[in-house]
């Protein structure tokens, strides 16, 4: 007994200074924004707190709220999975670059079906998402499944109850392939779901759909896997089937065009090429191109370098998959050009 | 001579003392009032603060779509079209299914433990249905999803809709596929949570009824039950009342463990086990990703809703108590 209240004080003291001593370190980087990169720039920052002493404070309130954060200027960088138009980052002087991607992928709960036994395309995956498909044995899934046994069974659609990027994302994609969604619901982190029911979260999609028979639902891809959920293929855009995994996502990004949108602001869904995953998502970084604390900004960027340079495997163990390094130096180069303190000095330097 | 000087002195002292003790306790008097005053004020700044804020907050939404936004069912984030109608009646529905299975359930625990339960009973149940009222509840919203809403899907659910089909009315209440979540999960999680608010109370009013009364009753050769009916309940009845409307307070505003169940679906169907959405539930799941001013706006109207419904509830039971009691007393 007294061990364990001797070893409780001694935690409880341990606490105390360790907690004392955080406002004494180096300055921490300060961020807000999107949940969906959360675990991986916690990750990042850990590693690199030990390499440089540097923390991060990140906290994960959501896109708009890291938006909000940003235009506020209470952060030093905002997080957002849906990029920012040009328009806006011209009004708000602000730098917008891609600093890591995932995938999102359908998942079904059907007996008899197993991971990457059923595969669908978008058009019928937003007909079933809009309500038009209601039955698993319809005609449309048993085209693209001529050897599987659908059930006939009614289908459960699960879809996000709170505004997510994942949503924003999935709808961009929908609507980019067929045309009564674009018309009837359109693409927004929030929507007007036609039929199912919201979950919390992309956990709570998950959770929904593996205790649901007969449901589908659509979660980023490392959730599919540690909940060993059946994801479904997906025939892309060159009319191919693939599988979701890490590369198909990263072919998804070799083949986008980055410089075609300000900000580096290009949806990865349904990019060309034969291997490339059609529902690719990459997640933004928000940065003031004039910063009123121009020291924080240069610490920020050398914290993203660093993740660049070195985080790809730490992303990977994560599923996520680490930017393609053409776009890593674009972006670089960007920032050296565009990102400038007081006097017009780059605040980064290869 | 020098005597009564002696004591006219000593009196004088003894006045100076009291005058001096009464001022005192005049100016202690004054800044214990004043401060009691100020903590009261306080209540009301506070409440003043928020109704301002809430109405300044939603003003946008409330000018832009006017009364429409009460009785519009849409709640559209890419179009900008809002309308409260849908998380009004889920947070209403909900609500009502909580306190109509909670209120029995909870006046007779109340009157088992204290009429009839055997003495050794009484403190175990009573504090476990105050370790109920302990638990978080985000917890009640896990439990509720993990295994409350399977069994319900996989037992009740398939059985209800089956045993009610074909009877009119009846049959479209308790109609579709069974999700396991829905209004009708979420009105009954909220009856577990509001349970131990509505018992705890009311065997509290019933513990003050005195024995007198009681034993007279029973004198006159009255039943437990008649006992119960026609002394303890109309002695307490405002106590009752008082527990009843905290148990719905809890459940209007009851916010982590709706969101997880009830699933989140801003439409009204006419099953109860169908998915629906509250006020809370929706101001939770959306609040963090909103942007565009209007959207933002549209979510804090929704408090304001909650804030007047809230408000509203609890102005009729005390009008419903004054008519009680007039009719009590005359």
């Amino acid at each position: 007994m007294i061990t364990l209240i001797r070893s409780t004080a001694l935690a409880t003291m341990a606490v105390a200074l360790s907690i004392a001593t955080f406002p004494a370190s180096a300055a921490d980087i300060t961020g807000a924004g999107a949940t969906f990169p959360y675990p991986i720039y916690a990750k990042w920052a850990d590693a690199y707190k030990k390499e440089t002493g540097i923390g991060l404070n990140y906290q994960s309130i959501g896109s708009g709220g890291g938006i909000k954060q940003i235009k506020a200027k209470t952060v030093t960088f905002g997080a957002s999975d849906a990029p920012l138009t040009g328009e806006d980052l011209d009004k708000t002087g602000l730098a917008q670059f891609p600093m890591v991607m995932g995938g999102i992928v359908p998942v079904v709960n059907l007996e008899g079906i197993k991971p990457g036994e059923l595969v669908l395309d978008g058009s019928t995956l937003a007909d079933i998402f809009l309500g038009k498909i209601t039955n698993w044995n319809d005609e449309a899934i048993q085209k693209l499944n001529p050897d599987a046994k659908l059930p006939d069974q009614a289908i459960a659609v699960i879809h996000r109850s709170d505004g997510s990027g994942t949503t924003f994302n999935f709808s961009y994609y929908l609507a980019d392939v067929n045309a009564d969604w674009k018309e009837k619901v359109g693409v927004a982190k929030a929507l007007q779901w036609p039929v199912g029911l919201g979950a919390k979260g992309n956990e709570g999609v998950a959770n929904n759909v593996a205790q649901t028979g007969g449901s589908i639902g659509y979660v980023e891809y490392a959730y599919a896997k540690q909940n060993e959920l059946t994801y479904a293929d997906m025939i892309n855009k060159d009319g191919k089937k693939v599988e979701p995994t890490a590369d198909a996502f990263s072919a998804a990004a070799a083949n986008a065009d980055w410089s075609s949108q300000p900000g580096y602001g290009v949806i990865l869904a349904n990019q060309p090429g034969a291997e490339a995953w059609p529902m690719t998502a990459a997640t933004w970084i928000l940065v003031y191109k004039k910063p009123d604390n121009p020291e924080a900004t240069a610490d920020a960027l050398k914290f993203f370098a660093w993740s660049y340079a070195k985080g790809d495997e730490m992303a990977g163990a994560l599923d996520y998959v680490p930017m393609p390094d053409n776009v890593v130096k674009s972006v670089e180069e960007m920032w050296s050009k565009d990102i400038v303190g007081s006097e017009g000095k780059p605040l980064y330097a290869e | 001579m020098t005597i009564t000087a002696e004591a006219a002195n000593s009196s004088s002292l003894a006045a100076n003392i009291r005058a001096a003790a009464v001022r005192r306790f005049a100016l202690t008097d004054s800044v214990f009032q004043t401060l009691t005053r100020l903590s009261a004020a306080l209540v009301l700044v506070l409440l003043g603060g928020v109704a301002i804020s809430l109405v300044a907050g939603a003003w946008p939404a409330l000018s832009h779509f006017g009364w429409a936004f009460l009785v519009t069912e849409s709640w559209n984030p890419v179009t900008e079209k809002f309308g409260a109608l849908a998380p009004i009646y889920g947070t209403l529905v909900t609500s009502l299914i909580a306190i109509v299975i909670a209120v029995p359930i909870g006046i007779g625990i109340a009157v088992f433990l204290t009429e009839l339960c055997p003495r050794s009973l009484r403190r175990p149940i009573g504090i476990a249905v105050e370790l109920l009222a302990g638990i978080p509840s985000i917890i009640y919203g896990i439990w509720g999803l993990f295994v409350f809403a399977p069994f319900l899907q996989v037992h009740l659910q398939p059985f209800i809709i089956k045993l009610f089909h074909g009877v009119p009315g009846l049959s479209s209440l308790f109609s579709g596929p069974p999700y396991g979540i829905g209004l009708m999960t979420s009105g009954l999680i909220l009856a577990i949570m509001v349970l131990p608010f509505i018992t705890s109370i009311t065997k509290d009013v019933f513990d003050t009824v005195p024995p007198v009364l009681k034993e007279s009753a029973y004198g006159i050769g009255c039943t437990t039950w008649e006992v119960t009916r026609r002394v303890v309940i109309p002695y307490t009845r405002v106590g009752i009342m008082g527990g009843v409307m905290l148990g719905l307070g809890r459940a209007l505003g009851e916010t982590m463990a709706v969101t997880f169940v009830i699933g989140n679906a801003h439409r009204i169907s006419a099953s109860l086990f169908a998915p629906g959405t509250t006020i809370s539930a929706s101001i939770a799941n959306e609040f963090t990703e909103a942007d565009g001013e209007l959207y933002t706006s549209s979510l804090v109207a929704l408090g304001l809703i909650l804030f007047v419904i809230t408000f509203l509830i609890l102005a009729a039971s005390r009008f419903m108590l004054m008519r009680i009691e007039r009719r009590a007393g005359s």
